[in-house]
């Protein structure tokens, strides 16, 4: 089977903000992944994408991360190539990553860091929440 | 409105199948358009035919099917999300070299694509998950 994002799909139409807000952490469930899997898709109909980090979703940004004990790929260096796809607005809820004990030197990419009423404001603006 | 509904929890274990279910027929006879509706992550499982609910219970995939065929309703299982989960038609089974298939009358199986062309074409995509 190939990967999902090596499929070639395009529509024309007009431009809208998506939003994929990242709630769960990397293993457990497959959210992040199959969220993961949406973004590179829609990467191909060039619609403005930004991602949000948010609650335990901070980890899938995690450096570090070894699946090796528990049989499941880790995925996390796709993370890193969304700048190759084109989307680059990526953004963090502070009080997550602060009620993890994390910082930004934790992440495998940059990213911008929102406080509540800003992440407010970025969901407001978009016109396509999707949330996993 | 011309709306595009997104399911992303299977039958039985989650509400969120219902309430797709029950919110879609509740806009269909408002007189709204619903443009898709699309079926993610264990969403996929609505769309298997081999269910075998309870007598007494209600039967989630059968409930779709009368739907989409009352209303034309266009219901798309994402194919990735199915490949993984055992989700099949006819022609995905032959091309897995699988024995059987068990997509349900109604749906389909197609990508991702659907959805994100759901989200631009619609007025609001509405989510049903957990």
């Amino acid at each position: 089977m190939s990967e999902p994002w090596e499929e070639d799909e395009l529509v024309e139409g007009p431009v809208k903000k998506f939003l994929y807000v990242n709630r769960k952490a990397p293993y457990g469930t497959i959210y992040a992944l199959e969220s993961l899997e949406v973004v590179l898709i829609a990467a191909a109909f060039d619609q403005d994408v930004s991602l949000l980090f948010v609650d335990d979703g901070v980890y899938q940004l995690k450096k570090g991360q070894d699946t090796s004990g528990i049989g499941m790929k880790n995925f996390s260096p796709t993370y890193r190539a969304l700048e190759g796809y084109d989307v680059e607005k990526l953004f963090v809820c502070e009080d997550s990553l602060q009620a993890r004990g994390l910082s930004l030197d934790d992440l495998i990419v940059d990213v911008e860091v929102m406080k509540s009423d800003q992440i407010s404001k970025l969901m407001d603006e978009q016109d396509v929440i999707l949330s996993f | 409105m011309k709306l595009a509904i997104l399911v992303n929890e299977g039958p039985y274990t989650h509400q969120a199948a219902d309430t797709a279910y029950q919110f879609t027929k509740a806009a269909l006879e408002k007189g709204h358009e619903i443009f898709r509706v699309f079926f993610y992550n264990d969403g996929v499982n609505n769309g298997t035919r081999l269910g075998v609910p309870p007598q007494d219970d209600r039967n989630v995939t059968q409930m779709w099917s009368e739907l989409a065929e009352k209303h034309d309703l266009d219901l798309v299982v994402c194919v990735a999300a199915a490949q993984r989960r055992g989700i099949l038609d006819e022609s995905e089974a032959k091309r897995h070299g699988k024995s059987g298939d068990n997509i349900a009358p109604g749906f389909r199986i197609s990508g991702l694509g659907q959805l994100v062309e759901a989200g631009i074409e619609a007025d609001r995509l509405v989510t049903f998950g957990d």
